[in-house]
């Protein structure tokens, strides 16, 4: 395997073409293999990141003092750059896709977590008592009373970790995993724009793409709140 | 843990310190980027920001060009940067400078805008000027965001300053590159360990001096970060 750093320092001068629509039309198969697999990385990351986070949110819902300690340490994870924290990973498990995707979900941990804890502590008291009331268990009042009405939230907190997955991804690309990076990556190495061009502008559509998408299905899962 | 060791000792020993491919250089100039592109989004965003609050207007603007802003793959505007300028120092600045700077807007426009009607008409009716009430009631108020929002800029910074070595530019991300490509885990891990050590500590003394910038009546007790204003 070749070792994916970057090679090239030198910046790609001189009046070369944006786009040479010749090399998309010859590579379109390796284009999008780097798509899906970029879109493989996204969505396993924030796969992983939510069954991680549900224990995480149960935990600091129950036992309140757990919070500051659950965001504290998913807030390391965030804080550490991806690029760091990806090698940080090598030594164990070296370029594998294990370390682009551990590094990946470590970055949604925060996000997803404080999103649902927001949400759900945003349900207000009169509703959780009328619940209640009405002989709800708590279970039974967390899961058809609280978290539909948390819902918006909780996918905005996913739609937030799908945008910042898809712009993480790319850096994965310096460890050999990182699907549309790597197209930019190859540009930047071969002094050649018209990969790095495709490479960008598909990582840009693709975060938009997600996130609109997943705006629809907050909508959707909110009807209370539409005009 | 033979590796860890191998470790410890590549950064005990003097020689990975010294010369201009040394610790102690690359984090002069890793930190010495990142605070000039803190600065430079702040000149730029602070009065975008700040100014469509007080004013009211913009929302559309001010509270999307973060969502914007996340899109935009770091990676990909530093190789961009490049291609318009020329290597080195100027594209890495410019990168950083504008991944930097939509958060801060976001946040200090939802800040200000976020300040009470009630404390605005009460400064209003004591007779204070437009300036006054910015300088004298908003900004106090809007404090503890508008710094989180410098916060996020600045950690997003540091971190998108390490693939500055992409462009030409040094920082620690260099060391990070050179032993990736020289297959040396050991340099690789001690210099992201110093990133990681690095944004850590940017975003502890931010913390701090985000507490410190808040009024004392509005003081909450914990560190813990704001929720995001962008987040819901």
């Amino acid at each position: 395997m070749v070792a994916p750093a970057a090679q090239a320092l030198a910046p790609l001068m001189g009046a070369e073409a944006w786009l040479e629509w010749g090399w998309v039309a010859d590579h379109r198969d390796l284009i999008l293999d780097r798509l899906r697999e970029h879109v493989e990385l996204t969505v396993l990351a924030v796969a992983i990141g939510i069954v991680l986070a549900t224990p995480l949110v149960v935990l600091s819902r129950r036992y309140r003092r757990t919070y500051p300690v659950v965001l504290t340490t998913t807030g390391i994870l965030y804080t550490i750059p991806s690029l760091a924290l990806f090698t940080l990973l090598l030594p164990w498990t070296g370029l594998s896709r294990t370390t682009a995707l551990v590094g990946l979900v470590s970055y949604t941990l925060l996000i997803l977590v404080r999103n649902a804890v927001t949400g759900l502590d945003g349900v207000p008291d009169d509703v959780r008592e009328a619940a209640r009331g009405m002989g709800y268990s708590p279970r039974r009042s967390l899961l058809t009373v609280e978290l539909p009405l948390a819902l918006p939230a909780i996918v905005a907190g996913i739609r937030l970790a799908v945008v910042t997955t898809v712009g993480l991804v790319t850096v994965a690309s310096l460890i050999g995993h990182g699907g549309l990076g790597h197209l930019i990556l190859d540009g930047l190495n071969r002094r050649f724009r018209t990969p790095l061009v495709v490479g960008a502008v598909l990582s840009v559509a693709l975060a938009t793409f997600a996130d609109v998408a997943l705006l629809q299905v907050q909508k959707r899962l909110s009807p209370w709140t539409r005009r | 843990m033979d590796f860890l060791s191998d470790v410890l000792t590549h950064l005990g020993d003097r020689a990975s310190w010294r010369g201009s491919d040394g610790f102690t250089h690359l984090l002069g100039q890793h930190v010495a980027i990142s605070l000039w592109a803190v600065a430079i989004a702040c000149a730029i965003a602070l009065p975008i920001g700040l100014g469509l609050g007080h004013v009211r207007r913009g929302e559309v603007f001010a509270v999307n060009v973060a969502n914007i802003g996340r899109a935009l793959p770091s990676f990909a505007v530093l190789v961009f940067a490049l291609q318009l300028l020329s290597i080195g120092r100027g594209p890495a600045l410019v990168a950083l400078v504008l991944l930097g700077v939509p958060v801060i807007i976001t946040n200090a426009y939802v800040a200000m805008a976020g300040v009470e009607d009630d404390a605005r008409e009460a400064a209003r009716g004591m007779g204070m000027t437009g300036w006054q009430l910015f300088r004298r009631v908003e900004l106090p108020l809007a404090v503890p965001l508008v710094m989180a929002g410098i916060r996020t800029a600045a950690v997003q910074i540091v971190a998108t300053a390490t693939l500055a070595a992409l462009v030409g530019y040094g920082g620690l991300g260099l060391l990070i590159m050179r032993g990736l490509r020289t297959r040396d885990n050991v340099e690789v891990f001690a210099a992201a360990l110093a990133v990681a050590v690095l944004a850590l500590v940017t975003e502890l003394v931010l913390a701090v001096a985000q507490r410190l910038l808040t009024p004392r009546g509005i003081r909450r007790l914990d560190l813990a970060p704001l929720p995001d204003p962008t987040v819901i």
